[in-house]
């Protein structure tokens, strides 16, 4: 791996940058492998990278059927936070946060992580309690979040409008400083180089078409666009075709696939330093380091594989926008699109063994999965290695849709990303 | 001051109206029908902007919606706009631009420093560098690069304007008003269809507008126009609309357009909207969106005064502006002869023009060599100079063999480019059709695959006027038939294309300087260059999607107008694969960039969300009642007299209610009224309870759980017959529940026989509650006996209550006697006043919902979404007696088998008490069960449980909670700890049910 610092852009300037390498190889799939991860997102990715890393497992493939990071991880905004309620729910994503705050230099790729702090608001007494209750639990769980007045939010947000005037004033929020934003496409990168380095195969267009189970129901193989591979371990990191894929295997998944839209403005001078979230108006905004500025909100209402939504969803999202930042009316949208995000029944995601021996599945992310990346595959890694769950994601296995353990995050704050 | 480079005839201007404007302080003058690019050109100015990247001086390269480079804030105060791109702004009388991303001033641009150091900046720089330090990059880096970053500045003050949607339904939507489009629209209306017509221009006409020699129908093109355009505004059938851009296809054939209504006027009108959306449901859609040129990639091809060539035959034409004095053209396309040819007939020195193809025979190259124009083939250039404007360029030969010969220097001050043209395909492809890659364009057209949605004219690479105008008359009658029938037997099949339009240069021009040391841009407004295309393939970027998030290309302002085709060629060459395997990226809403406003449209305010008021609303707050949203609606939270604060305003009504009588507007309350012969049967499903034994003039308190076996609402049900049920929800769960009714009745049990109606607004409730409140409602009543004995507690009545039909419960939500009067919501407010007259003389009080919540809270009543979250199960909250044991089904059963709904661990509702009477708990805090020592004050701790409710009680003088513990019902009487930031609170679990757990007071 050649190493990326100044320096080196300083030495390679020279050379008229002739010297640079490819992030990493286009390889051939081989016949076998040790494990397979499906889907060169960032969660598959970051899987790979830290099967090879921390397991020493490297005959890894990832097998993705179009171009990495071309999935949910090169079309999020990137709100990364671990504030969540439950136990399971601040362990998991707060893992996370901790592997980002060292990413860059753990890959040696500028990842952005960029922590302003993410404000979460609240406009009537329900969201108040709601905030305060998650306040709480993450202040006893050892994780960052604060009451702030309106006015402090405002101070903390200038172009927050907190005039009573507004149909839903805002009456105070809650801060996350350690939450932020990062570079989507830097994550898929930065790791697919990592790994690539560490002599994982990442194989783009190759898409899986079939699971292959032997008499024992085990599984033995799956069939590609490019080809046949054996293999005894393969993880599903799919995200909104994890039905389709876990299909191939017999397995119906409890997940649902909805389109998530988003939409950036044209780029403007520094004008908001940190993220804004409103679940009760549904919007959430950021500023790009590019200077755009970057806002989405909830699903659309219906089903559909086709990754794009109704125009009547990025207009309410830009109602809410415009109610809560009068000042970016006159903005204008440069760009719209949408991904196909797979929820599950509690909102949480599923990352472990299935009832196919040999398979493995990390899904479920929905809305919010980005702000997981590391720990996801940090964890995705340990259970394919070691064939268990690491004790972080041991509550978050699929069966918990047939006991009833759920861990239901939406239904306690119907807090979405 | 008049402008030095506007000709003295000519243009689709109208030079007797004088119009002043500024840029960056400088006064000038254009004329009525400028745009602020013509006008600035009119007076000799080309640099008018910075680059995003490296700063470098820009001028105004295109003529319309594809300008990546001339880009101006626009206004002040509330009404400045950034990033508008100058070739769009109309010019007005009084005009203020600003230029952006330069300081201190555009001729003078520190951030010019980056252009000397951009060795070091190649594509994707940022993802190698900045890591370390590691704390360097909050403090340091971001907010520099942050700073560097963006165009314009945001506005600061809210906007002043106002926007407007509509929706619109047509049997045709024609997009573009060029010749094919107007030729679409004129066939569709002939064949009997509605049309809807529409240009992004000011101008209807399209590429009609700069045709001053052409004719059409024996008639002079500017006649055909405004005959065409007469004859579409006398038919009924169409609407025609400039300033209008389709921005977006959505499925269905729904196109949004964004109409612009105010910004050519000088000073709008007061309270006009700005702009407005439209949402139009097409049968079909034709797409006459035309075509865009390409520019050119040499070395320093971005300097000011270097601009497309049928960019500048347009301000020729169209505006009378000669864009410069000595041109040299350079060219891989015959439409730049044109352009040559035109501005040398009206005196433009024309140095020479340069092909870089071998030879050039189209019709256009003999025109120009027969009026005598230098032409030289296979003709290069390897560099240009000029700092804020271009005064020469180096040419050079280039072989057969490829190799570039000696240079020479022609003097300039113009030089024009183009590298063929690329056909407007956006909107199609939003539509999800399918593209063909087409060799001799070296351009994707449209083939097909999307239903109701067909291309005429360039947009599907047909050029030539004749033949354009052809394919739209095909391409409306088709869109007619489709739409209307009637008949018409039209053809709208690929037409061949012509043999002099074939222009296929993507690759860069071959020059003799260093690869590494030239800039030859490809996205002019991002600036990536040729090289950055080719180092993102070096670094294993092989998707074009990758190559485009890696460079930027293609993703600033303008979308990659006129760079996506260039770069893709470049990455073809790059990857050594034929361009149509690299592939396209994809095209996304919006076509050109649109305003927040029109999108958000009324929405603001009080239009927002529906503000929903019950009858008592203004009477309300003529009482000086503070309110709280609930949902959408407005809820009188608590009525304080003169300088009561909300604690004493709310004592104060509770202990009215509960030693006299308080009355309350519960209207907001979900109501539903199913009715019909199987309406027991679908109660008997949808809730917990069982219902088929409850009689006539009965009432239940019922609860419904999601499947997962949650509670999802709860509320009180009166039978008033046997196949009528009157259903109450909560407040912010109505629409919900009708929603999970419908759901279930519609799919899953449709043999159903009985119908679900949302009445909550057919009643206003007024709410009665106190030990007087028969007493007044006695009063009011006379053909309901309210007797204990002949309406017991739960049970309802329909009758008149001030001799208005009225159903009458008698319920309770505050532990005290008390009835729920249901009227027609329009007698509600009469109804209210006849109840406070009533209850004059036993000081009725108003109360509000604070005052409700205290007191059901001291009865240990939960509020669904407060005491309960979707995690909550009815046992949870000492519901389970609610649930008919011996009933075969009801939606969320099955789950309650699930051995984690059993699970002893789980969190279930009891009381809390503090120590301290008078400290109040807070809501959502969350509770441990060890006292947390010093040595353990640190996290995580664990929690087993969390404050639900907690209020003052004035009734019972102290602090009370709700709460849900783990294992709660079996820690009666145990000391538990609220951890708080200030210190941990010590309190006992206690019975939920703080007053009158006999229930004594309701059965009064
Ligand atoms: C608009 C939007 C906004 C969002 N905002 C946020 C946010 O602010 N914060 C946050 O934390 N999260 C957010 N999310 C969610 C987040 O993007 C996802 O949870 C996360 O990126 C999922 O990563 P992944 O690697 O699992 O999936 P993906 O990145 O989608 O990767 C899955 C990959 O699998 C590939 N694949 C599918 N089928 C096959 C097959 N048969 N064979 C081979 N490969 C296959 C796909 O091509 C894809 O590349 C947002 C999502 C969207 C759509």
């Amino acid at each position: 791996m050649q190493k990326f610092s100044a320096l080196a852009l300083l030495r390679h300037a020279f050379g008229g940058h002739e010297g640079w390498r490819p992030q990493w190889r286009s390889p051939e799939p081989k016949g076998t492998y040790d494990v397979v991860i499906v889907g060169g997102g960032g969660h598959g990715l970051a899987t790979a990278y830290y099967l090879a890393k921390e397991f020493g497992i490297s005959n890894v493939a990832v097998l993705e059927k179009g171009w990495i990071g071309g999935g949910n991880t090169g079309r999020n905004t990137t709100i990364i936070r671990s504030n969540y309620l439950f136990d399971e729910s601040v362990a998991l994503y707060d893992h996370a946060v901790k592997l980002w705050e060292a990413l860059s230099q753990a890959l040696n790729y500028n990842v952005m992580f960029s922590q302003r702090g993410v404000i979460m608001l609240a406009h009537n007494v329900h969201d108040q309690q709601s905030l305060k209750r998650h306040i709480h639990a993450n202040r006893l769980n050892g994780v960052d979040n604060e009451w702030l007045t309106a006015s402090d939010a405002k101070a903390f947000c200038p172009p927050l409008n907190i005039e009573n005037s507004m149909r839903y004033p805002v009456i105070g929020a809650a801060l996350q400083r350690r939450g932020g934003v990062a570079r989507h496409d830097a994550v898929a990168w930065g790791y697919a180089r990592a790994a690539d380095a560490l002599g994982v195969d990442i194989v783009e267009n190759c898409a899986v078409t079939a699971i292959r189970r032997g008499v024992n129901g085990a599984l033995e193989g799956i069939e590609t666009t490019r080809g046949t591979i054996e293999t005894r371990k393969v993880g599903v990191v799919t995200a909104g075709n994890t039905s389709t894929v876990m299909a191939m295997a017999d397995l119906r998944m409890p997940l649902e696939s909805y389109p998530l839209q988003a939409l950036v403005s044209e780029p403007v001078k520094p004008i908001f330093p940190c993220v804004v979230m409103s679940n009760t108006i549904h919007a959430y905004i950021s500023q790009s380091d590019k200077g755009e500025l970057v806002i989405g909100a909830g699903t659309d209402a219906y089903v559909s594989y086709t990754q794009r939504g109704g125009l009547h969803v990025p207009m309410h999202t830009l109602e809410a926008i415009c109610e809560l930042f009068p000042i970016f009316r006159r903005l204008r949208m440069l760009r719209n699109w949408g991904g196909i995000v797979d929820v599950t029944p509690d909102r949480s995601p599923i990352i472990g063994k299935t009832p196919v021996p040999g398979l493995y599945v990390n899904c479920g992310w929905g809305t919010g999965g980005f702000k997981a990346t590391p720990g996801s595959g940090h964890l995705f890694a340990w259970t394919l290695a070691k064939d268990e769950p690491h004790p972080i994601n041991a509550p978050f296995r699929l069966d918990r849709f047939r006991d009833g353990y759920l861990i239901d995050e939406a239904a306690a704050a119907a807090v979405a990303h | 001051m008049s402008a030095p480079f506007r000709l003295g005839a000519g243009g689709r201007i109208d030079r007797s109206r004088k119009l002043r404007f500024w840029l960056d302080r400088k006064a000038y003058e254009g004329v009525a029908g400028d745009t602020l690019a013509s006008a600035l050109l009119a007076n000799g100015v080309h640099l008018v902007g910075r680059s995003f990247k490296y700063h470098r001086p820009r001028g105004i390269m295109a003529a319309g919606s594809d300008e990546p480079n001339a880009l101006v804030s626009v206004g002040s105060g509330s009404r400045f706009t950034p990033n508008l791109r100058a070739t769009q702004v109309e010019l007005t009388d009084g005009l203020v631009a600003q230029s952006q991303n330069r300081w201190p001033s555009l001729g003078r641009d520190f951030g010019a420093l980056n252009d000397v150091f951009s060795p070091l900046f190649p594509a994707g720089f940022y993802y190698k560098t900045f890591m370390w330090p590691k704390s360097a990059w909050k403090r340091i880096y971001e907010p520099k690069i942050r700073a560097m970053a963006g165009l314009g500045r945001a506005p600061t003050l809210p906007d002043s304007d106002t926007y407007t949607q509509r929706y619109a339904h047509c049997d045709a939507l024609i997009v573009g008003a060029g010749p094919a489009g107007i030729a679409a629209a004129l066939a569709a209306e002939a064949h009997g269809a509605r049309v809807i017509l529409c240009d992004e221009q000011a101008e209807l006409g399209g590429s009609l507008l700069a045709e001053t020699k052409a004719t059409i129908d024996g008639k002079e093109a500017s006649a055909w126009l405004s005959d065409a355009l007469s004859r579409l505004s006398h038919s009924p059938n169409v609407r025609w609309l400039s300033r209008t851009t389709a921005f977006g296809c959505f499925p269905h054939n729904m196109v949004g357009l964004a109409e612009r209504l105010t910004d050519h006027l000088p000073s709008p009108s007061e309270g006009r909207p700005r702009e407005r959306l439209w949402q139009v449901r097409a049968k079909e859609v034709v797409l006459a969106t035309g075509a865009l040129e390409r520019p050119l990639v040499f070395p320093d091809n971005d300097r000011p005064g270097i601009m497309l060539a049928d960019a500048a035959r347009q301000y020729l034409a169209r505006y009378a502006v000669k864009p410069g004095t000595r041109v040299v053209v350079v060219t891989a396309h015959d439409q730049a002869y044109r352009a040559a040819t035109e501005l040398a007939e009206a005196g433009v020195e024309i140095a020479a023009i340069l092909d870089i193809r071998q030879d050039a025979s189209g019709s256009w190259a003999e025109q120009a060599r027969g009026a005598g124009l230098h032409i030289l083939s296979s003709t290069t250039i390897c560099a240009t100079s000029g700092r804020h404007r271009v005064s020469s360029v180096e040419i050079a030969p280039v072989g057969r063999d490829g190799k570039v010969g000696p240079r020479s220097r022609l003097a300039c001050d113009l030089v024009l480019m183009c590298g063929g043209f690329t056909p407007a395909i956006h909107l199609f492809s939003q539509a999800r059709g399918k593209l063909r890659f087409e060799e001799r364009l070296n351009a994707f057209l449209p083939d097909g695959g999307a239903e109701g949605v067909r291309c005429a004219g360039a947009s599907r690479g047909i050029f030539g006027l004749d033949a354009a105008i052809a394919d739209g008359v095909a391409a409306g009658e088709a869109a007619a038939r489709d739409a209307v029938g009637g008949g018409v037997e039209a053809a709208h099949s690929p037409v061949p294309l012509p043999k002099d339009l074939d222009g296929r240069r993507l690759d860069p021009l071959p020059h003799d300087r260093s690869p590494h040391r030239v800039k030859a841009f490809v996205d002019f407004q991002n600036d990536v260059t040729a090289k950055d295309v080719k180092l993102a393939v070096r670094e294993g970027f092989r998707s074009i999607e990758h190559i485009k998030r890696y460079t930027t290309t293609g993703m600033a302002t303008d979308q990659g107008k006129t760079s996506n085709m260039n770069a893709l060629g470049i990455a073809a060459s790059a990857l050594d694969k034929p361009l149509p395997d690299v592939g396209l990226t994809t095209f996304r809403m919006p076509y050109t960039p649109v305003t927040f406003g029109t999108f958000a449209g009324v929405a603001r305010g009080e239009l927002f969300d529906p503000v929903r008021v019950t009858p008592t609303h203004d009477w309300a707050s003529a009482h000086g009642a503070v309110f709280e949203d609930v949902g959408q609606w407005k809820r009188a939270r608590y009525f304080p007299l003169k300088d009561e604060d909300m604690h004493r305003a709310v004592a104060r009504e509770c202990q009215a209610v509960r030693q006299s009588v308080g009355v309350f507007d519960a209207s907001t309350l979900g109501k539903i009224e199913i009715v019909g012969p199987d309406a027991a049967e679908f109660m008997n499903r949808i809730y917990v309870n069982p219902w088929s034994r409850l009689e006539p003039g009965r009432c239940r308190y019922g609860v419904m759980l999601r499947e997962d076996g949650s509670i999802l609402d709860d509320g009180v049900v009166g039978r008033l017959a046997a196949d009528r049920f009157h259903v109450t929800t909560t407040t912010g769960g109505a629409a919900q529940v009708l929603n999970h009714m419908e759901d279930f009745l519609q799919t899953e049990w449709s043999g159903l026989d009985c119908w679900l109606t949302s009445t909550t607004e057919q009643w206003a409730v007024i709410a009665v509650q106190g030990p007087d409140s028969r007493k007044i409602l006695e009063r009011l009543v006379d053909d309901i006996d309210l007797s204990a004995a002949a309406m017991p507690h739960m049970s309802v009545r329909e009758g008149h209550v001030c001799g208005v039909p009225a159903r009458v419960f008698r319920v309770s939500f505050t532990g005290e006697l008390g009835f729920e009067i249901n009227v027609p919501a329009d007698h509600g407010r009469a109804v209210w006043q006849a109840v406070l007259d009533a209850g004059f003389s036993r000081s009725l009080t108003p109360y509000g919902t604070e005052a409700m919540h205290v007191m059901r809270a001291e009865k240990g009543y939960i509020i669904v979404g407060q005491d309960t979250d979707g995690t909550v199960t009815a046992d949870d909250v000492g519901l389970s007696w609610a649930i008919g044991k011996t009933k075969k089904d009801f939606v969320g059963k099955r789950s309650l088998a699930r051995p984690a709904l059993s699970d002893p661990g789980r969190k279930q509702l009891v009381g809390l008490v503090t120590e301290d009477p008078e400290l109040v708990l807070e809501e959502g805090a969350q509770i441990i069960a060890e006292e947390p020592t010093a040595s353990h004050r640190s996290a995580p701790h664990k929690m087993i449980g969390h404050v639900t409710s907690s209020y003052f009680s004035a009734t019972l003088g102290r602090g009370i909670a709700l709460a849900m513990v783990a294992g709660g019902r079996r820690r009666m009487g145990e000391t538990l700890y609220v951890p708080m930031p200030e210190g941990s609170i010590k309190a006992v679990v206690t019975n939920p049910v703080f007053l009158d757990p006999e229930g004594k007071r309701l059965d009064a």
